[in-house]
């Protein structure tokens, strides 16, 4: 540090020439490319929902502009026509040294999409800020530009700077404050460089796997599990061209960073840099909108707070927390606990209670209402006796008197909830339907993201009366909306990402998973022990070796892809030089050999023919010789030598004795037969029998079965030599 | 200082022969003129730890260190010597002595240790944390000498069971992970609920596992006795330990799941009770504490034991011999830059010196050896009662007791034993010559290892 530091003040001068020389960029995704928002997202685009009633992107822009940021891409995909019609209308597009331009695009599913989209055009001259345009932070960027500066001088292959900030100490507020995933970061302590990044780590693996060259070539590597990731990126150009080059990175870090990390080819480095004091955030879930809305009511993000972002309508600060606007109608009664903000013209009934809750624009509200934690956007009317707990209430949406929500509840646009609904918690509610095809899965979640957006929202809104009618019932008696059904496998999910406080049993919960993970250590330590050089210990019989477990396992999952490959040729009359690319491919992504491919594919075809309709052996002796005759250049092709032919005739006999037992009786038969095709030399059948000499009895009953085949062929083979 | 000590002085080591034998077992290799055991227990004199148990593999090799013991030591050590059959280990010794350990904490040292490292501070480390296992951790050190400076590299291939991959917590006084042996050969594999209790652990790769151990007793003697085919204390033990720390009882009391093994649950009930006692005593805040506790405030708490490190600073001298390269290392070095190790050494009567015979710097000339004229001496130990004749060249070398060196003969890089016999220019380098080998007239020899049949 103390040498990056002199040769700092040395180049000063230099460097604020080339500052001078290109103004600072900075791309802002406007899109986040996820469908945590959902249903909210359906119809306005994140960035532009509102935060403590300023919309997010405001909390980005005027961050950027205050970190000396002159230029900005916003790239806008999703909506994009209400955010560039957002963004003219606001001060962004009239600020004098401070250019916010946009860029559209209708078809990028992806950062990565959006990235090499934004290469096309050309407009990044240098170093640039990377960042969505949901984050919300007030930290200055002149160190962090300073230092990538001067490591890229000195090393190239430095392209991008992550910002870091150390997060919440207990292990469990670490993962319920922000509802992210839990990270693993490595970072060699000295040279800050980012050497291994696991998030969405899988919760059934109780280690983390660090590879052996980095710690070869680091004698020191801090491991982080304390560390969140702001999503601030420091790059340079070349991570634009990486984009390009590399067509299948999708996400900034799953693919991207990790890429970079993983490949030692090109040898690009990610260096982190720190941030201690100054306030940064990501709005990437329900858990953390509702986090990062209290920490600017706290004004933890200052100056980037209501009152000084709204500037000229007139917001007052008062005690405890407490944020109003200038014309706020409040009932005498009206009681307006600590840390709540009431945006202009809303209404406020009589013994209403609000506390810990953001009430946008223009609302109405009225008497013996209670609100706890929620977060009421522009327009809403909300009638008497109403309660509401931990909630998001989109504009327009309209709560007849005594409806209740129940924490965790998300109410989208213009929804109507009937009167003394009860909505359950952690519901969904919007006028459109859910999406059909719905899946965890993170590639659909790309996938179905742009398509969802457009037509789906304008098809509904031509029959909305007619689709509604049927089932309005369901957020009661004059209620218009559907409830969202919370799809399989995300249940378990919802508490975590929802605004409402993570119930106690839930945390127990969280802990227990924790459990869990120790008691698969248990076996995972016995393991390795086992494999620190001594006889495996006697109560880990059970899990011996996993690496042999693991490469059976593999085995087995290879076994069935080449199956499901060969079932696919045979029905689609895929040709056999196709099959064979396939299988090869399958081959090196398991990486296996080819005696494996040769005993794969013939168990494919032998469980074929068992499979196909047969009545007696001679039947299915009939299927096995069709099926061979018509694929014997697919396994040929992977029959190279004996040892691969012995295989086949161990895979046989496997079967024989295990899966399919029906062709025990037709063993010699077969043998036969695939000695014909010419699939099997004599020299392999010969071997095979001599290994066989020697074993267990039960372990020669084919043999013996064949023993006269056998004889034959040696016989033959002694007439050859006698030639 | 309720502390026992157990020197496991063990070890027909097979990477030091033909160095050692029957008549020299390894604690009594010289090292610089003294039996390497002598330093670990002068060591042990200074820090006032004087309740030894010195455990020698098989009875021979006991007769022979115990006499050297009762001969050298015989002012305030208070030592026992036990002899166990051989090949069974680090751990199996220590099951074997295990009757005998009474004190509330064992410090574990090998006996090829030879280091400046205060036993002391070890003990105190462990008694500070009322940790269950501490181990001293020193950098690795640099191994070869200047002539060999190219093995460097392949060093760490050949040999990696001297280097260790240690996780540390932020303030370096705990152990979170340990790898040994083959384990540093593969990708590193760190556990999470280790992570999630402590938030950040550094990695080191450039530390190494010195093989001194303070244990609480009442813990070793429980894992001794339920992890019978526990072997080693640094492969098997003391990587337990440190994977365990966080789920003591689970583990300690053979009632998780993965052991469905029958005898271990049969003999959980009676020691749950005991090592509940065991790990009651915790004091010292760490990051243990927190764990310990239900997130939901319930009496039910984890038990967790402590793992701590003893960090010795990088100037400190700790060397492990346990090969040829190493025994070569220490002799130049407790010759050369570590001759502080060597402070009270009596150094015997001048050896007669021939004329212009030049010793240089770093040397060592053991008493009554005597050497004809013109010789040179670079950098070598030469042991007592030698006889050197004229013109003879040692550079770099170890040569024992006993030894007569024929005139003209050069001696590179090599060791000699005790009792050898070189006749007139014989010519060695990089040789390794068995005790009592009789090398004849004018023979020349590189690379190789001499010695005698076994009869």
């Amino acid at each position: 540090m103390g040498a990056q530091k002199k040769s700092a003040t040395a180049r000063v001068s230099e460097d604020q020439e080339e500052l001078a020389r290109n103004p600072l960029q900075a791309i802002l995704l406007a899109d986040s490319f996820a469908t945590t928002f959902r249903p909210i997202t359906l119809e306005r685009p994140k960035v532009l929902l509102p935060l403590v009633n300023i919309p997010m992107i405001d909390y980005t822009l005027a961050w950027l502009e205050s970190a000396g940021v002159e230029e900005v891409f916003v790239f806008c995909c999703a909506h994009s026509k209400q955010v560039i019609d957002y963004l003219e209308s606001s001060r962004w597009s009239s600020q004098p040294n401070f250019s916010v331009t946009t860029i559209e695009s209708h078809n990028s599913i992806s950062a990565g999409d959006a990235l090499r989209l934004i290469y096309e055009r050309n407009v990044i001259h240098g170093d640039f800020v990377l960042i969505s345009g949901d984050t919300v932070s007030n930290m200055s960027l002149t160190q962090v530009l300073q230092e990538h500066k001067e490591r890229r001088k000195k090393d190239a292959n430095a392209i991008m700077t992550m910002v870091v900030k150390k997060s919440k100490p207990s292990p469990i507020t670490q993962q319920s404050r922000l509802g992210t995933d839990e990270l693993f970061m490595a970072i060699n302590p000295v040279t800050k460089q980012l050497l291994c990044y696991e998030d969405k780590a899988e919760h059934s693996k109780g280690f983390i796997s660090l590879d052996k060259t980095l710690i070869a070539d680091n004698p020191s590597i801090i491991l982080h599990n304390d560390k969140q990731d702001c999503y601030i990126d420091v790059c340079s150009q070349e991570v634009l061209s990486l984009f390009t080059d590399n067509f299948d990175y999708q996400h900034l870090r799953r693919h991207f960073v990790k890429g970079l990390l993983v490949d030692d080819i090109m040898g690009y480095k990610i260096f982190t840099h720190e941030i201690h004091s100054s306030y940064a955030a990501r709005i990437d879930n329900f858990r953390s909108y509702d986090t990062i809305s209290k920490d600017i009511i706290q004004r933890w993000t200052y100056p980037f707070v209501p009152d000084i972002l709204c500037g000229s309508s007139a917001i007052k600060v008062e005690r405890q927390g407490t944020y109003r606007a200038s014309d706020v109608t409040l009932s005498r009664s009206a009681h307006i606990g600590s840390f709540t903000f009431i945006g202009q013209g809303t209404k406020i009934g009589n013994d209403t209670k609000i506390s810990h809750s953001v009430v946008g624009e223009g609302c109405t509200i009225g008497s013996n209402v209670t609100i706890e934690g929620s977060y009421i956007w522009n327009n809403v009317t909300i009638e008497d006796g109403c309660q509401l707990r931990h909630a998001i209430v989109c504009d327009g949406v309209i709560m007849k008197s005594g409806a209740v929500l129940q924490p965790g509840v998300i109410l989208s646009f213009k929804v109507v909830v009937g009167q003394q609904f009860v909505v359950p918690a952690y519901s969904k509610v919007s006028l459109l339907q859910q999406p059909t095809q719905q899946d965890s899965d993170e590639e659909l979640e790309y996938a179905d993201n742009t398509s969802g957006t457009g037509e789906l929202r304008y098809k509904l809104n031509g029959d909305i009366a007619a689709d509604l009618s049927e089932t309005a019932y369901e957020l009661g008696t004059g209620g218009v909306g559907y409830i969202w059904s919370v799809f399989e496998g995300a249940q378990d999910e919802e508490w975590k990402h929802s605004v409402a406080p993570i119930p106690k049993d839930k945390l127990v919960k969280l802990m227990l998973d924790k459990d869990e993970d120790e008691e698969q250590l248990t076996q995972d330590g016995n393991v390795l022990s086992a494999s620190g050089e001594l006889k495996a210990d006697s109560d880990d019989n059970g899990s011996e070796d996993d690496d042999n477990a693991d490469s059976r396992d593999d085995y087995g999952f290879f076994e069935k892809e080449v199956e499901a490959t060969f079932l696919r040729a045979v029905h689609e009359n895929v040709k056999v030089d196709h099959a064979v690319l396939e299988v090869n491919a399958l081959r090196l992504s398991y990486n296996m050999a080819s005696v494996d491919c040769a005993g794969a594919i013939f168990y494919s075809m032998m469980k074929l023919a068992v499979e196909s309709p047969h009545h007696s052996a001679s039947e299915l002796h009939r299927n096995a010789a069709d099926i061979i005759t018509k694929w014997v250049k697919l396994l040929k092709s992977f029959l190279h030598d004996i040892d691969e032919e012995i295989e086949v005739i161990l895979k046989f006999e496997e079967m024989c004795l295990e899966s399919a037992k029906e062709f025990a009786a037709l063993f010699p038969q077969v043998l036969h037969l695939l000695y014909d095709k010419e699939i099997l030399q004599e020299d392999a059948i010969l071997r095979w029998a001599d290994e066989k000499e020697g074993a267990d009895e039960s372990d020669k009953v084919f043999l013996k079965s064949s023993e006269k085949f056998v004889q034959w062929l040696k016989e033959a083979e002694e007439e050859d030599e006698d030639d | 200082m309720d502390f026992q000590v157990v020197v496991l002085a063990g070890g027909n080591s097979k990477n030091l022969t033909p160095l050692i034998s029957k008549d020299v077992p390894k604690p009594l290799l010289p090292v610089a003129n003294r039996p390497v055991l002598y330093y670990v227990l002068h060591q042990l004199r200074q820090s006032n730890l004087k309740d030894l148990i010195v455990v020698v593999e098989g009875e021979d090799a006991a007769l022979h260190v115990g006499g050297w013991i009762s001969k050298t030591f015989v002012d305030g050590l208070h030592v026992e010597i036990a002899a166990v059959p051989e090949d069974i280990g680090t751990a199996g010794a220590l099951r074997a002595i295990s009757h005998h350990l009474t004190a509330k904490d064992i410090l574990v040292v090998s006996g090829d240790l030879v280091s400046d490292v205060p036993p002391g501070a070890v003990a105190a480390t462990h008694r500070r944390h009322d940790a269950a296992v501490t181990a001293m951790l020193c950098s690795v050190p640099v191994s070869g000498s200047l002539e060999s400076g190219s093995s460097g590299g392949k060093d760490k291939t050949r040999k990696p069971g001297r280097y260790n991959i240690i996780g540390l917590d932020p303030c370096k006084q705990f152990l979170l992970h340990i790898a040994t042996g083959s384990e540093i050969e593969k990708d590193s594999r760190l556990q999470k609920h280790i992570l999630h209790a402590v938030g950040q652990m550094e990695i080191r790769s450039d530390l190494m596992d010195a093989h001194m151990y303070a244990f609480k007793r009442s813990v070793l003697q429980e894992v001794l006795d339920q992890k019978d085919t526990f072997q080693s204390l640094k492969q098997d033990i003391v990587p337990y330990l440190v994977r365990s720390q966080l789920k003591s009882e689970a583990l300690l009391n053979g009632i998780s799941q993965a052991e469905e093994n029958g005898n271990e649950k049969l003999s959980s009930p009676n020691n749950q009770v005991l090592v509940s006692k065991i790990l009651a005593n915790a004091s010292t805040p760490s990051f243990h504490e927190p764990y310990s506790m239900e997130p939901d405030g319930s009496a039910q708490t984890r038990k967790t034991h402590k793992c701590c490190a003893y960090i010795a600073s990088s100037s400190s001298y700790c060397v492990r011999l346990n090969s040829i390269q190493a025994f070569m290392d220490i002799n130049r070095d407790v010759t050369g830059e570590a001759d502080h190790l060597l402070s009270d050494n009596i150094i015997g009567p001048s050896p007669k010196l021939g004329t212009k015979t030049t010793v240089g710097p770093h040397c060592m000339l053991g008493e009554g050896s005597e050497m004809g004229d013109k010789c040179q001496v670079k950098r070598s130990v030469i042991g007592r009662h030698c006889r050197i004749g004229s013109h003879v060249k040692i550079v770099n070398s170890v040569v024992m007791n006993h030894v007569t060196i024929g005139d003209g003969c050069i001696i590179q890089g090599s060791v000699v034993c005790s009792n050898v016999q070189l006749q007139e220019r014989v010519v060695l380098k990089d040789c390794l010559v068995g005790a009592g080998f009789v090398v004849t007239m004018g023979n020349e020899y590189k690379g190789e290892s001499l010695a005698r049949k076994e009869k």
